[in-house]
């Protein structure tokens, strides 16, 4: 069936069946394939987007789910200039082979934006994404930097 | 691997060759590699090393990108030889050619192997140019990413003495311009200098020329005194790519055309597909072939979602090849027989060996570890393409890309030339993309081959990859141990299961006077393979928990212990103390937390961790931190090195808490990381490593941080409960105290 979608702010049409995972279709019909298959089951966080805003697993999310809402990949942030949670991973030298990092980066993302000093608590409670390269200290000490330039504001 | 690694070492030994080669090539290759792999306005001047006209030096990379920063690492290496601008370099993956197979990769494993440093080579055999480690690589098809080996060979053997004949040649090129001796000449910021004039050249314009004298096998290294890139944490070049989304894996091929594939693969080990009855999945939209293999059914459809659907919905038998009785259990209780032999041939002794231990009570103890998965992120997937003019084209994950080529052209019916290899990166690898380990490339090209002129990319699914894996192998190591009257072991006796021969990983660095070991071989059908360390990821965990059991024996301190049988190894101790002051050994702790200390030296580097762990009174773990000092003798990048050695606690620390592949009924149980866990943010505990920095050669940095985890952690456990873990994971047992 012909489903409507907007994807980074573009309007985007696309054929496939109501139940058709939204992480296909994102990384097969629209070619953005910054977004990773990891699981399959909605347990590694991998494949993290953002709809309105929220982070959810696209996994297991199907396609007829986010009709009317406004999705956001790895590929619709940062893209004037780095994200500031992007500049952080960078300074912070977080990703090793990187391929978990895009939906790391929608994560937390989503949470600093509804909390921008989480506890280590939180963020731990919050990103329960896997990495296996275990880049996770790199990640607490990324946040901690944005969290205290947060607290600044 | 391991088989090809010790083909071709004993092969070299047995010839009684000494292997001496610079990986420099004469000039006929050179132009050859021009043709394959520069650019307009660029040219090869030595093995790996390019220089273009607008000064940029590319250095290009007989190995994969995994996530381990190698590339940054020997650009480093390279930039530093050559005296070129940090910002004018760049890095580029070598292409999967006979050409660029990695001679120095070779060369390194044969030296070590012989004991020998480059230093140590007689002169008269430096001269080789077209030497026998290339040959062998070639030969052996190599470019292998694995061994903790990318500095201490590709670089140390490779690249920086590729450089430095470079940075020669460009030297020569400017003295013969200004008709000035060599020796007035240095390079600096991508400029040959001369020094009494101030006149400079920039590399660019002197690049042409220099590629005209033929590289030196034997050029000049820069002291390390000397060193201004080498030993410095610059920004990894991979990382920005990897923030946005940009890097494209193996998994992120788009080939016009392209269809997507789905396998299910016989569940019970070894077992063959011995009907398919596809009428079951008639209805699934989107079907465009079913490939009916050896021991796997494919499902071709033109969108991945619906080839996984209907190779899940589709219906099939499959042989149980003999294996059905086979479990985790039953293959515990065959090693426990073989252990249980009185014939176990002792392999290498020290001293008296075993016999020191006669008509004396020994300290006897008996560990295990289980089956692991990888499970690196990106779970195994290759696309594959079978052109009308009969060749093929692959685009992969691996972590030999020349090993990949010439596998997919064996499998195809093909010759190396018929193939066209593109090597992706990995998101990660940890071993399971090694040559031996290439069941998805296999099953790819047989797909590939099925549906010749359509590109298919065949992904396994979570379950298949870890269900399909090559695992960590599951062993049983038995001790046997007596004491001198003030408690230091007078004897050593080491006895475990093996898949595939004696690990001289078990060896004990501790001085003990009479030691021997021997391995007992137990068949099993179930897929083995290297895992991130390797052999030292069982003895390390093995031989660190028997010291400490010793140590409270002793009664004595397991610090102090391992300080008594270091005397004359100062790096080690050197290590240890760096680990254990900045850890706080010995300072007073919050109730129900206790330290524990592993030491491990492997691939060159030695490792000491210190885990500091709470076990509360309903018998929960938590581990809090973890000190590590750590002796390479020279970290390249000492953030990137840093940051391996973090990574490897953390994946060691999955294995120590949870990492439990079983198998019933010849079948692995484990589905996906609901029932394979892996440590999370919240579970990882604070990381602090140290560096030492010593005279020693650069030592690896990938796997030696994994196998001190699991008995730091152990040994922790043990010092606040009581409670001593000898088999592997931690979570099979109850931690309440006094239990």
């Amino acid at each position: 069936m012909q489903i409507q979608l907007n994807v980074n702010g573009h309007p985007r049409q696309v054929d496939v069946e109501a139940d058709a995972p939204l992480l296909w279709v994102i990384r097969d019909e629209l070619n953005l394939t910054g977004t990773k298959f990891g699981c399959g089951v909605g347990a590694c966080g991998a494949c993290t987007v953002h709809v309105n805003g929220k982070p959810v697993r696209s996994c297991v999310l199907p396609v007829s789910a986010v009709v009317d809402t406004q999705v956001t990949t790895i590929e619709g942030i940062g893209t004037e200039a780095l994200s500031a949670v992007q500049a952080a991973w960078i300074l912070h030298q977080v990703p090793q082979c990187g391929y978990c990092q895009s939906g790391v980066i929608m994560a937390v993302s989503a949470l600093l934006a509804s909390n921008p000093t989480p506890t280590e608590e939180e963020l731990g409670a919050v990103i329960t994404n896997i990495c296996r390269c275990g880049t996770y200290t790199r990640m607490r000490a990324a946040v901690s930097s944005l969290a205290a330039n947060g607290a600044r504001k | 691997m391991i088989s090809r690694r010790r083909v071709l070492l004993g092969g070299a030994a047995a010839a009684g060759t000494l292997i001496v080669g610079y990986a420099l090539w004469p000039s006929g290759r050179i132009r050859r590699a021009d043709r394959l792999a520069a650019k307009t306005g660029e040219r090869f001047l030595a093995y790996w090393i390019k220089i273009a006209d607008d000064d940029i030096v590319t250095v290009v990379i007989p190995h994969c990108d995994m996530g381990t920063g190698i590339f940054t690492a020997l650009l480093q290496m390279a930039a530093e030889e050559l005296g070129a601008d940090w910002d004018k370099t760049r890095a580029e993956t070598a292409p999967p050619d006979p050409l660029f197979a990695n001679g120095a990769l070779v060369e390194g494993f044969a030296l070590g192997q012989a004991g020998m440093t480059r230093d140590s080579v007689p002169a008269f055999l430096q001269g080789s140019v077209f030497a026998a480690g290339n040959r062998l690589a070639q030969f052996m098809d190599i470019q292998v990413t694995g061994g903790s080996s990318a500095v201490r060979t590709t670089g140390v053997y490779g690249v920086r003495i590729a450089a430095a004949a470079a940075r020669e040649m460009l030297i020569a090129a400017a003295a013969d311009r200004l008709k000035a001796p060599l020796k007035a000449f240095h390079s600096e910021g991508s400029r040959v200098i001369h020094k009494p004039s101030g006149q400079s050249f920039r590399f660019g314009e002197l690049a042409a020329a220099a590629s005209r004298y033929s590289p030196s096998s034997h050029p000049a290294l820069k002291p390390r005194s000397e060193y201004t890139l080498v030993g410095k944490a610059i920004p990894r070049i991979d990382i920005p790519a990897k923030v946005n989304g940009a890097t494209q894996y193996g998994i992120d091929v788009q080939v016009p055309g392209m269809q997507y594939a789905a396998i299910k693969i016989s569940p019970i080990v070894g077992g063959k597909l011995i009907s398919v009855n596809e009428a079951s999945i008639a209805g699934n939209p989107g079907i465009e072939k079913i490939i009916k293999l050896d021991d796997a059914v494919i499902v071709v459809a033109d969108r991945f979602w619906r080839a996984q659907r209907a190779a899940e919905a589709l219906k099939t038998v499959f042989g149980d090849a003999g294996n059905a009785a086979v479990s985790s259990d039953s293959i515990r209780e065959q090693q426990l027989k073989a252990l249980n032999q009185d014939s176990i041939k002792h392999e290498f002794s020290l001293g008296k060996g075993a016999k020191a231990l006669q008509n004396q009570a020994a300290i006897e103890r008996l560990y295990q570890v289980p089956y692991l998965a990888h499970a690196a992120m990106e779970p195994v997937n290759a696309t594959a393409l079978r052109k009308a003019d009969g060749t093929l084209e692959v685009w992969a994950g691996s972590q030999d890309g020349l090993g990949a080529r010439a596998f997919c052209a064996k499998t195809a019916g093909l010759h190396l030339e018929q193939v066209i290899f593109h090597l992706m990166p990995s998101g990660g690898a940890f071993g399971r993309r090694l040559p031996g380990l290439w069941n998805f490339l296999a099953y790819a090209v047989q797909a590939a081959m099925a549906l010749p002129g359509t590109p298919v990319k065949l992904i396994f699914t979570r379950e298949q990859d870890l269900r399909h894996d090559y695992y960590r192998p599951n062993v049983s190591s038995r001790f046997k141990a007596t004491l001198n009257a003030d408690g230091t072991p007078a004897a050593w006796v080491n006895e475990y299961t093996t898949d595939n021969g004696s690990n001289a990983e078990a060896h004990i660095v501790y001085e003990v006077p009479n030691q021997a070991y021997g391995a007992v071989k137990v068949a099993t059908p179930v897929p083995v393979g290297p895992w991130r360390s390797v052999e030292f990821s069982w003895h390390g965990f093995f031989v660190e928990s028997f010291i400490d059991e010793l140590a409270h024996e002793a009664k004595a301190d397991p610090l102090e212990y391992r300080r008594a049988l270091l005397r004359h190894k100062p790096r080690h101790l050197a290590a240890l103390e760096l680990a254990a002051t900045k850890a706080g050994w010995g300072a007073p702790l919050a109730p129900a937390r206790a330290r524990g200390i592993a030491m491990v030296e492997c691939f060159g580097t030695i490792v000491v961790h210190v885990a500091e762990v709470e076990v509360s009174d309903d018998g929960a773990l938590k581990v809090h931190r973890i000190t590590s000092a750590v002796d390479c003798g020279l970290a390249v990048n000492p953030d990137g090195f840093k940051a391996q050695i973090e990574g490897a606690i953390v994946f060691g620390l999955s294995a120590a808490l949870y990492g439990e592949i079983t198998l019933s009924k010849g079948a692995v149980e484990q589905q996906n990381f609901p029932n394979y866990p892996v440590v999370r943010l919240k579970d990882c505990p604070a990381i602090e490593v140290h560096i030492i920095e010593s005279d020693a050669p650069f030592g690896g940095g990938g796997e030696p941080g994994t196998p001190p985890v699991a008995p730091a952690v152990t040994n922790a456990i043990f010092a606040a409960a009581g409670i001593r873990i000898r088999e592997l994971p931690i979570n099979k047992h109850a931690l309440k105290r006094g239990a």
